[in-house]
């Protein structure tokens, strides 16, 4: 039982924890990308237009990556290069996401998908309990822990994450240190279009193998308040990112047990948490300005 | 912030649907709740709009708007559509109730027509199908077939539709097996495919091995396919989503409905009326029966026809939650009681939020 409530838990997470983790990325360089519910939308229609097309979940989840990369890179170029309100070009990467997904994936509707096969680990997967759960899923949920091991450990423990978080604390200092502001920001939105566009993939090949019109419902927006919820650490995403899916899928099963506690309720809860959160870390304001980065939504103007 | 982004994605949506005067000799114009690609609810609203262009060919222009949120935004996308010289305006959601009534008072001469709604006035119209007669005779294969005695139903918002759609599955099983039971668990939402598989897992989880669902996504049969255990679809026939799994869908036409209406402004002779036609009129169609052994299917039609010939599944004996008597034998709910429904049957495992 609790086996089976933590598989599904592990799929409602897995979308919010790859999209996070990569915006994570975007703010520790600076800049804050609102685009992530257009980036992931793409993602899953041309991850599951391509698996559809070519009957390969490979090909798929490589052009679901490709379409986010795209997205950012128009996003970079606005922003960066012609320096457009980050706000303003995030929102309307989102609302182009929505309607040129609808209109690319108009052939695929009705169409049944290709569903990502299980990647059964030999030997991990016989311990009982852990077993089934952590080794016998798919190869994104694989990757979204790779993922955030790999963002973690480049974030704090290298020379590229010390050069990227200094690029988005002090873009002047970075500047005059000889680090190409620009340059270094354009990777950041680049692995976050990625990130994105994987977690699509995701929607549209594993969770539910199907092409429909907003399938993301919203998840990009909820992965953008968790990187706020995780105060711009890549460890707290997962924590985040599995308690906001915990919660959500909790709500079902106590209805489905038949709990007696009023739906509404439960629908908030994960909301509620996550105000609850912000609230406490907040109310720790020293905490809070040690993580932040500090130039976070700041355009950068090379003085030369 | 997310409706205001609906919103404007609408927007952009109409403009390519494209606004410019024709000569065409109406503008029917529709709003709906989901995305035309929703595989369900909304989509069967745009194939019936379809049907309408088809029939009327160059006298009528159309203009759609979809993934318009409830509430606020509706207002607003109403009056643009009145103000943009529609004739007659189908808002295709429960939630646009209010708002439709209110643009309709700034509007006399445009006709409004507002689906599974209750108001109505001199120049606005309800419709609705009745879909707890589908609803019933899923009911009746679900006892049949299934094997824990126990199906999980998906359900939206507690609104009467919704807990008459849950009283007549109930109903229809009951007359088959009076002790079957029904799990409820409310998703709180019409369209998000995730949260929908997710209480399909959770259901299923819980030992229920039929899934129903008052939902607009493919996304729970989906489940149930991958699972092994059974449903129906939604709206339309999702049977390419589930091929082993689906029994039967219970499908919306709404096709010769707007053709009728439309028709109707055309002639001049368009009046405000309350339309509730279901099975018998073609309105409610039952999907081709599948995955059924032959007794189930005879079983299935055999209601089917009952029901055409006049009979309501909401027919007595039946008793509430709370025990008390909603009907004695033979007594037949009127109209008012089923649109209005807002108990549950005796045999729901669940609480009806209020």
């Amino acid at each position: 039982m609790f086996e089976a409530v933590l598989l599904t838990v592990i799929t409602a997470a897995t979308p919010l924890l790859i999209a996070a983790i990569g915006e994570l990325v975007v703010e520790r360089s600076g800049v804050l990308n609102l685009g992530v519910e257009g980036m992931m939308i793409m993602g899953a229609v041309m991850g599951f237009a391509v698996a559809n097309l070519t009957g390969s979940g490979a090909l798929g989840i490589f052009a679901a990556i490709l379409a986010g990369v795209a997205m950012s890179a128009l996003f970079g170029f606005l922003v960066l290069n012609l320096v457009a309100n980050q706000v303003a070009t995030g929102l309307a990467l989102t609302i182009l996401g929505i309607g040129f997904s609808g209109l690319i994936g108009e052939a695929f509707i009705g169409v049944p998908g290709l569903k990502l096969p299980q990647i059964v680990i030999p030997g991990l997967s016989d311990i009982p309990f852990f077993g089934p759960v952590f080794f016998r899923q798919d190869a994104i949920v694989y990757i979204s822990f790779a993922l955030v091991a790999a963002v973690a450990y480049t974030l704090f423990k290298t020379r590229v994450g010390l050069i990227l978080r200094a690029v988005g604390d002090n873009h002047g200092s970075a500047h005059a240190l000889g680090y190409s502001v620009i340059r270094i920001r354009f990777m950041a939105v680049l692995f976050g279009g990625a990130c994105s566009g994987l977690a699509g993939a995701y929607l549209s090949l594993a969770y539910t193998p199907q092409w429909v019109e907003n399938m993301t419902a919203g998840r990009g927006w909820i992965a953008l308040a968790l990187v706020v919820f995780s105060s711009w650490l890549p460890l707290r995403v997962i924590v985040g990112a599995y308690l906001f899916g915990a919660v959500n899928v909790l709500n079902l099963h106590a209805q489905a047990m038949e709990m007696d506690i009023p739906s509404q309720f439960l629908s908030s809860l994960p909301y509620l948490a996550t105000i609850l959160v912000l609230v406490l870390i907040s109310a720790n304001r020293r905490l809070t300005l040690v993580n932040t980065p500090a130039c976070l939504g700041k355009s950068f103007v090379p003085d030369r | 912030m997310k409706s205001l982004l609906k919103a404007t994605a609408a927007a952009a949506v109409l403009v390519a649907a494209g606004s410019a005067a024709s000569a065409a000799d109406v503008k029917a114009c529709f709003i709906y709740v989901g995305p035309v690609g929703d595989f369900g609810w909304s989509y069967q609203h745009d194939q019936g709009r379809l049907d309408a262009v088809e029939h009327f060919g160059d006298k009528l222009e159309t203009a759609f708007l979809e993934s318009v949120p409830e509430g606020p935004d509706a207002e607003r996308a109403l009056e643009r559509f009145a103000r943009e010289g529609c004739n007659i305006i189908f808002t295709t959601s429960f939630g646009y109730m209010n708002q439709t009534i209110k643009v309709a008072k700034k509007f006399p001469d445009v006709k409004f027509e507002h689906a599974t709604g209750y108001k109505t006035a001199d120049n606005v119209a309800t419709y609705n199908s009745k879909f707890h007669q589908g609803r019933y005779i899923i009911g009746q294969i679900a006892a049949k077939q299934s094997k824990t005695g126990v199906a999980g139903y998906i359900a939206s918002f507690p609104i009467p539709e919704v807990v008459a759609g849950i009283n007549a599955f109930l109903l229809g099983a009951q007359s088959v097996n009076p002790d079957f039971k029904l799990k409820v668990v409310w998703v709180n939402t019409w369209f998000d495919p995730g949260k929908e598989a997710d209480a399909a897992k959770a259901l299923i989880d819980q030992g229920v091995d039929i899934i129903t669902q008052h939902t607009d996504s493919t996304a729970p049969l989906q489940v149930a396919q991958e699972r092994g255990v059974h449903g129906f679809g939604q709206a339309s026939d999702m049977i390419e989503f589930a091929k082993d799994a689906q029994y039967t869908a219970i499908v919306d036409d709404w096709g010769p409905y707007y053709i009728e209406r439309i028709q109707e402004v055309l002639d001049g002779n368009w009046k405000s009326e309350s339309t509730w036609d279901g099975i018998a009129e073609g309105h409610v169609v039952m999907a081709p029966y599948t995955n059924l052994p032959d007794d189930v299917v005879a079983m299935a039609k055999a209601t089917e026809d009952k029901i055409k010939s006049g009979w309501e599944p909401f027919t007595g004996p039946i008793t509430k939650q709370d025990g008390t008597v909603a009907a004695e034998d033979g007594v037949t709910l009127d109209d008012g009681a089923i649109l209005g429904m807002n108990w549950y049957v005796q045999g729901v495992d669940d609480k009806l939020p209020q």
